[in-house]
């Protein structure tokens, strides 16, 4: 009977450790949101979305940042998002089990995981050091080498589930490749492939480490994609760093307006998904 | 048959021959179009490695295998080693797998066997969005609400507490700062958490419901049905996910250059400020001046790149194995 207690007496608490650790993961989010509400929504004004980054000691907001986010994390998605897509149905349906297909795979794998700091050295390398300056382009640039391996997984992984019966029954009524895969393959995983991209945006548009020492940042509203270009990470990034109070309240104000939009992002995506799943 | 009608029906068959041919060149074009994208993305990675190797030539040929175990950052004598930072990138991710392999898998468990049914998602989603959280949010949090919360309550009871203790004395020594390595293990172990959590979960669900039925049958508990059954089976699985997230940890950039101090030097002490390969690429990459300085910068993200390649390869084959398991 001893025995017994103690072995109940164990479960009771390694089960009772489980509920803790549950609770502490949560805290942790709880935490966090609680002090970005908290300490964004002070700094939240019409002024954030309409004046410039401040010399410190000054009023101003984050408009420039706001818009160079915007504009790199666009272009950036406009060039990964279709190459990921290509890549992923080539090994969706034409590689399947080829070499190449499988040393993409493989390939991808390393890259959806690479540092992303490792991702700004090699654009600094191919892109800033040649041109001589650092540009909005150039922070795009690597963006996209971030939403790539995104796109290309769930590209990859969406066009797969499609049962294979729906290509043979289009093949079957005569169509070629091209066709089954625009017509039937694309419109099957239409909602999964959107989910990979809404994922990739929400990835990319908090990535501050590669667009340190490409698109640097700029004090001034730009929209040269040929110079500098301020963004909205790499300026809560210098901000919260400084030692000036109302340099750290607009890093908290970016901070809030950042989190806000990743995570709507990808509360979006799961809905998505989750949507496809029970149909 | 006129003449007419043949020549119609000829030229018909030439349209139709033309159209199936059109046909034929598009989807032929098409599928070029995908292999060529599949192949740039494979470039693209050798450009990654090949244009590291060129950048840091220049450090490696001044300073050899020496900038593996040297000590030194002096951008004014142009002389660099790596130590420090290799050290702290390698210190501030086992801080962050102590910590966040057990809560990790104990969230799995939960999530598998303790949790109410109607709350799995929910938990699982916000376990989950924690990962999407930005890492500079990590960063900005870790060093305005957690590192002086750290500083005043939690590092000076550390350093009375192990005073006497002759191991743990040297690691949590010297005056409480708040930021430094410990807080940067803290902050990564919170990021990597849900890597973990998830994973875990995933390959926990593998297991056939047999096995654990068997177990419950012949009289187990829930943690000893854990501990022998699920654990064991899942074990390679596990592994992968916890390598995943080494990997994650390894590479980790804004969030522990908020808080870790960027000091370049080797201290015993886990609350002295230190810093990370990452973390001094992020600081000082746009302010190097000199071809030796970017060089040896561009030559630790060599080095994190070969050192989390590593990691991420066991923890691909690892998974891989499990996927294979299971299917």
């Amino acid at each position: 009977m001893s025995l017994y207690a103690k072995r109940r007496r164990r479960n009771a608490m390694a089960t009772s450790l489980a509920w803790a650790a549950a609770l502490f993961g949560l805290s942790w989010l709880f935490l966090i949101l609680g002090a970005l509400l908290y300490e964004g929504l002070r700094g939240l004004s019409p002024a954030v979305f309409t004046q410039m980054t401040p010399p410190p000691g000054s009023r101003g907001g984050l408009m420039n940042a706001i818009g160079g986010s915007l504009s790199m994390t666009a272009i950036g998605v406009a060039i990964g998002a279709p190459l990921g897509m290509l890549a992923g149905t080539y090994m969706a349906e034409y590689g399947r089990k080829t070499k190449l297909a499988t040393v993409v795979r493989f390939v991808n794998d390393i890259l959806l995981s690479a540092p992303s700091i490792v991702i700004g050295l090699f654009v600094y390398t191919i892109i800033v050091a040649p041109m001589g300056h650092f540009s909005g382009i150039a922070g795009a640039v690597a963006l996209s080498l971030i939403v790539i391996p995104v796109v290309l997984r769930t590209t990859e992984d969406m066009l797969l589930l499609v049962p294979g019966s729906l290509r043979e029954a289009a093949a079957a009524l005569g169509a070629p490749r091209a066709v089954i895969i625009s017509r039937v393959s694309y419109r099957a995983a239409k909602a999964g492939i959107v989910t990979g991209v809404l994922l990739a945006v929400a990835r990319v548009s908090g990535e501050t480490a590669p667009l340190l020492f490409t698109a640097l940042n700029n004090q001034f509203w730009s929209s040269d994609l040929n110079a500098p270009m301020a963004s909205l990470p790499v300026v809560i990034f210098q901000f919260a760093l400084s030692p000036y109070k109302d340099w750290q309240q607009l890093a908290w104000t970016g901070a809030l307006l950042i989190t806000a939009a990743v995570l709507t992002l990808s509360i979006i995506a799961r809905a998505l998904s989750a949507g496809r799943r029970k149909s | 048959m006129t003449e007419i009608a043949i020549e119609t029906r000829v030229t018909r068959v030439a349209d139709r021959a033309r159209a199936l041919s059109a046909i034929a060149v598009a989807d032929r074009l098409f599928h070029l179009t995908t292999r060529t994208a599949a192949i740039v993305v494979l470039i693209i990675l050798g450009g990654v490695i090949v244009s590291l190797i060129h950048g840091s030539l220049p450090a490696l040929r001044a300073f050899g295998l020496g900038f593996l175990t040297s000590q030194a950052w002096n951008p004014v004598t142009d002389n660099f080693g790596a130590l420090p930072a290799i050290y702290g990138t390698v210190v501030t991710s086992l801080i962050a797998m102590l910590i966040a392999v057990p809560v990790g898998l104990g969230i799995a468990t939960f999530l598998t066997e303790l949790c109410p049914h109607p709350l799995r998602r929910p938990i699982s989603v916000a376990i989950e969005l924690l990962a999407g959280i930005p890492s500079i949010i990590y960063g900005i949090w870790g060093l305005f609400v957690l590192a002086p919360f750290v500083q005043a309550h939690v590092q000076p009871g550390l350093i009375s507490l192990f005073k006497d203790i002759p191991v743990l004395s040297t690691l949590f020594a010297g005056p409480p700062y708040g930021i430094g390595v410990l807080t940067a293990g803290v902050i990564l172990a919170v990021m990597v958490l849900p890597f973990i959590a998830s994973i875990s979960r995933d390959v926990f669900a593998t297991v056939p419901p047999v096995l654990k039925e068997a177990a419950t049958g012949i009289g187990c508990t829930t943690s000893e049905m854990m501990r022998h059954v699920v654990l064991p089976y899942t074990r390679v699985g596990v592994i992968g996910g916890v390598m995943l997230a080494l990997g994650r940890a390894l590479g980790e950039t804004m969030a522990v250059t908020f808080v870790i101090g960027n000091a370049h030097k080797v201290s015993p002490s886990l609350l002295a400020p230190g810093t990370t390969i990452s973390a001094t690429i992020a600081n000082e990459f746009t302010e190097a001046v000199g071809d030796v300085y970017t060089s040896a910068l561009i030559g630790l993200g060599l080095i994190l790149f070969i050192i989390t390649f590593v990691v991420l390869a066991i923890a691909r084959y690892m998974l891989m194995r499990i996927e294979q398991k299971s299917a």
